[in-house]
């Protein structure tokens, strides 16, 4: 019994943590459909960045409480910076090219990302432990947690629903669905589509940039760590239905239990079981779980 | 909606002959000439990376393929891991290192993989292609590492220089012979994929880019067209695979990682993807890039090649062959006078 | 020999969308040779009915039945295959290459085995056929062009062009004369038909323009609210007046 709560405790973590990863993805995808794969570069960046602050404030001897804002601030700086720098500059000129001019593009940004944070903040893994601490533990079956894995659970629901939130409830997020649904007619009533484009991908950047801040204090962030989360984050929005922010937080769980399972009982499992379930799902459901049906119109 | 071309591979016209496919056939012979004289030319070192860049050669040829068509591949790590690791098992589990034996089964084992996962991977089209395809040689990936008492895990395989039927070349021509070895493979899989481009096929596939809908209702099927296409790119990814282990000498689970085939893809962006030669010029070029940048820049790798493609991109899409034939058709023109009807 | 069977039959044919029923038990017969116009207005379920004798859709009821075979179902590739060839109101052109190897892929498509990988695209009996084709259309001066290059009007015919070369029992047209401009519609209607008539060939063509129906076709099947409220002469059919409001009133 013990260990089923902790797979459930774990499978919970894992879903926070990549729902915060995918969730500006699949936001991006929604409005711009083009899969960025740069978001893994912007989230590194965001959990650098954060790490990086946080950790020079201790160094100044200041309030250990003020590592969140510190966070915070790292991810806002990236998120405000780097995204609307992305747009502006690269992505808008390929709009309207071919998809796969697009993914190449994006994946080409991340290659000069993912080097980026090494020529700033070099090879060696950076910690700031400072704010999953600071918080204490909880022991859970005989397994120690700190509370911030709480925080974080509770941080993405609260994203979660804040995202939906803006997109249901405000005149932004309806502009927004109204571009989605049909550009040119946007455009046609007087929307500024191109201004809206650059509004969506910040705001993904955003996200991307506050889930990195968000986790890193869990983990030691290291180079590489922006290539590892790409595969991870499509997964999780395409099982989810890419553009569904209902889809990501199902895709999140549903990665994250397996994770948790396979963990525990097939531990050789781990690595692939991410790969199996989208592999699977996609099988049965290719549009994904909350995924539109594309019908093509001759 | 199309991708940028530059400068499409149309191998006869009926209505005026071009420049391009007048003195097509004598670049050909000539930049054949070359490659069989270059061993004399070049020190030991060059000529490695010249086998290493022909071999690569194959499996760009496949990805180019596909870009060809309008679809990204991220996955054909998976067949060049699976041709490097045929070569691998046969040094170390069945004391085989004869290449002629083993680039067949390379090739075999490649298609059939690709025959298998085919069947699946071909109902999907964009973004779902190249990540689906990428899912699967990630998880060969994963296998690699997690079974290790087989495959070596991250140490990998040493595998054993090669024997040609059974004749082991002396220690000094051992890089002669298998250069000329690889070439000739080269040669003959390039004359293939010319007249697979050329051929119903090979066409069908350029206008899956352009327009899947007049494919579908001309009574061919476009999950055909993919599928071709997609078995033979497992046997190139395969080929490549066994041609560059027995090169290097050491394989390792890195062969099946993504970003492998995003070198892979890089490389037919760089060359050119429209056309055959583009990829081979692009892998040359690959190997002095990375030789150099490892020299000069060994923690911006990434980055320059990031650079590169975006370059490539905004600029040139059509890569380096474009690149050539903007030099090449603005010299003809010179020498000709007139310009062509 | 006189041919019993109607090489097109719909037999109850019926698709609703939500509340909308936009076709109405459509039961029609349509002989080999025959010159049909089909006329409606927006809305009026005419596409619809296109769209599900194409494949494109599914019927939610009856039957559609092509030279005696059930081809209810069926998805356009195997329709085109069985012998029902169709052109687009937008044409669906391969924009990169050239308007001879666009051609010359339609010749291909329809072998059995339209992904030979070996023999060339460019062969001595599909160019000849190919050239064939396109000096039927007038289009031989644009073979080696790209089909960008090509007019309006030119793109149209191409269109039917890369149908018809596919040597259909059935030739389906949509709305072949939209988009061009009033001087050229006629002469692409005369060239359009009279290449059909040429080899026989039963055509079938969507149109709004009435003049165009009324001079082109042997006989006009109207389409209103889902169902098919006439089906006659040009001049008998076009003569109704509830025909003419249900067609030209309610635009």
């Amino acid at each position: 019994m013990a260990t089923l709560t902790i797979i459930i405790v774990d499978g919970f973590v894992f879903a926070a943590i990549l729902f915060l990863l995918s969730v500006g993805l699949t936001l991006i995808f929604g409005v711009l459909r083009i899969l960025n794969i740069s978001h893994g570069g912007i989230y590194a960046l965001g959990a650098y960045m954060g790490t990086f602050l946080a950790l020079k404030i201790l160094d100044w001897g200041w309030n250990p409480y003020l590592t969140y804002v510190m966070l915070l601030a790292g991810a806002l700086i990236i998120g405000l910076v780097v995204g609307p720098l992305i747009e502006r500059l690269f992505l808008r000129r390929v709009y309207g090219q071919a998809e796969a001019i697009q993914l190449l593009l994006t994946f080409a940004i991340l290659l000069i990302l993912d080097d980026l944070i090494k020529l700033i903040w070099g090879t060696t893994p950076m910690l700031v432990s400072k704010p999953s601490t600071l918080l204490g533990q909880v022991s859970i079956g005989g397994i120690p947690y700190t509370w911030y894995h709480f925080v974080l659970i509770a941080v993405s629901i609260v994203f979660g629903g804040a995202l939906v939130w803006l997109v249901r409830g405000t005149r932004f997020g309806k502009i927004i669905v109204a571009v989605i649904s049909d550009r040119e007619v946007s455009q046609a009533v007087g929307i500024n589509v191109s201004r809206i484009y650059t509004v969506a991908f910040t705001l993904g950047a955003l996200c991307a940039a506050l889930g990195g801040a968000a986790i890193a204090p869990t983990i030691a962030v290291a180079p590489g760590f922006a290539v590892e989360v790409v595969v991870q984050s499509f997964a999780v929005i395409a099982i989810g239905g890419m553009g569904s922010l209902e889809g990501a937080a199902l895709g999140a769980l549903f990665i994250g239990l397996a994770r948790a399972l396979a963990i525990h009982l097939w531990p050789e499992f781990e690595l692939v079981v991410i790969y199996l379930i989208m592999l699977i799902v996609l099988m049965l459901k290719p549009e994904g779980l909350f995924g539109a049906v594309e019908v093509r119109r001759i | 909606m199309q991708l940028k071309c530059g400068g499409s591979e149309t191998p006869r016209q009926t209505g005026g002959a071009t420049s391009r496919a007048q003195h097509f056939p004598l670049a050909g012979l000539i930049a054949a000439g070359l490659f069989v004289i270059v061993p004399f030319v070049v020190p030991g070192w060059m000529l490695f990376l010249l086998t290493v860049a022909l071999a690569k050669f194959m499996v760009v040829l496949a990805v180019a393929l596909f870009l060809r068509g309008g679809l990204v591949t991220f996955g054909h790590a998976l067949f060049y891991a699976i041709g490097a690791y045929t070569a691998g098992f046969g040094s170390k589990w069945f004391g085989v290192r004869d290449a002629v034996l083993l680039v067949p089964v390379g090739i075999l084992l490649g298609a059939c993989v690709a025959a298998l996962v085919g069947l699946f991977i071909t109902r999907y089209r964009g973004v779902f292609f190249s990540m689906l395809n990428l899912a699967l040689s990630m998880i060969l990936y994963a296998i690699l590492l997690k079974f290790y008492w087989v495959t070596g895990g991250t140490d990998g395989i040493s595998v054993r220089t090669p024997t040609l039927l059974g004749f082991v070349p002396p220690r000094d021509v051992l890089r002669l012979s298998y250069y000329y070895f690889t070439l000739v493979i080269t040669g003959a899989v390039t004359y293939a994929v010319h007249r697979f481009l050329a051929s119903p096929l090979g066409f069908f596939l350029k206008a899956l880019a352009d327009n899947e809908i007049r494919i579908e209702y001309s009574g061919a099927s476009v999950q055909r067209v993919i599928y071709s296409t997609y078995v033979l790119s497992g046997a190139l990814g395969g080929l490549a695979g066994v041609l560059v282990a027995f090169a290097v000498g050491h394989i390792v689970p890195e062969y099946a990682f993504w970003l492998q085939s995003g070198e892979f893809v890089f490389i037919a962006l760089l060359g050119g993807y429209s056309s055959v030669p583009g990829p081979l010029i692009g892998a040359i070029a690959f190997e002095f890039i990375r030789t150099y940048a490892n020299k000069y820049a060994p923690y911006a790798w990434q980055m320059t090649l990031g650079i590169i493609m975006l370059l490539i991109i905004l600029l040139q899409p059509g890569g380096l062959w474009a690149m050539y034939e903007g030099v090449a058709a603005r010299f003809s023109r010179r020498v000709e006078g007139a310009p062509h009807a | 020999m006189p041919e019993t069977h109607p090489i097109l039959e719909t037999v109850d044919l019926t698709k609703s969308f939500g509340m909308v029923k936009a076709a109405d038990r459509i039961t029609v017969q349509i002989a080999r040779g025959e010159l049909v116009g089909i006329v409606g207005a927006n809305g009026s379920g005419k596409t619809t009915f296109l769209n599900l004798i194409t494949g494109y859709l599914t019927p939610d009821h009856g039957r559609i039945l092509l030279m005696g075979q059930d081809s209810t179902g069926l998805p356009p590739r195997l329709v085109t295959r069985l012998g029902l060839a169709r052109s687009f109101q937008v044409p669906q052109l391969y924009t990169a290459m050239s308007v001879l190897e666009n051609v010359l892929l339609a010749l291909a498509a329809q072998t059995r085995k339209s992904t030979g990988f070996w023999k060339p695209l460019y062969r001595r009996q599909w160019l000849e056929e190919g050239m064939d084709v396109l000096a039927r259309f007038g289009l031989t001066s644009y073979a080696s062009r790209s089909v960008a290059e090509l007019p309006e009007g030119g793109r149209k015919l191409l269109d039917v062009a890369l149908s018809f070369a596919l040597k259909p029992q059935i030739l389906l047209m949509d709305e072949p004369t939209s988009g061009v401009s009033i001087e050229d519609k006629f002469q692409v209607m005369d060239t359009l038909v009279g290449v059909l008539q040429q080899s026989q060939m039963t055509t079938i063509f969507v149109e709004h323009d009435m003049d165009v129906v009324q001079r082109y076709s042997q006989r006009v099947l109207v389409f209103d609210n889902g169902e098919m409220v006439a089906d006659g002469t040009p001049n008998t059919v076009l003569a109704q007046p509830q025909v003419r409001r249900a067609v030209l009133g309610r635009e």
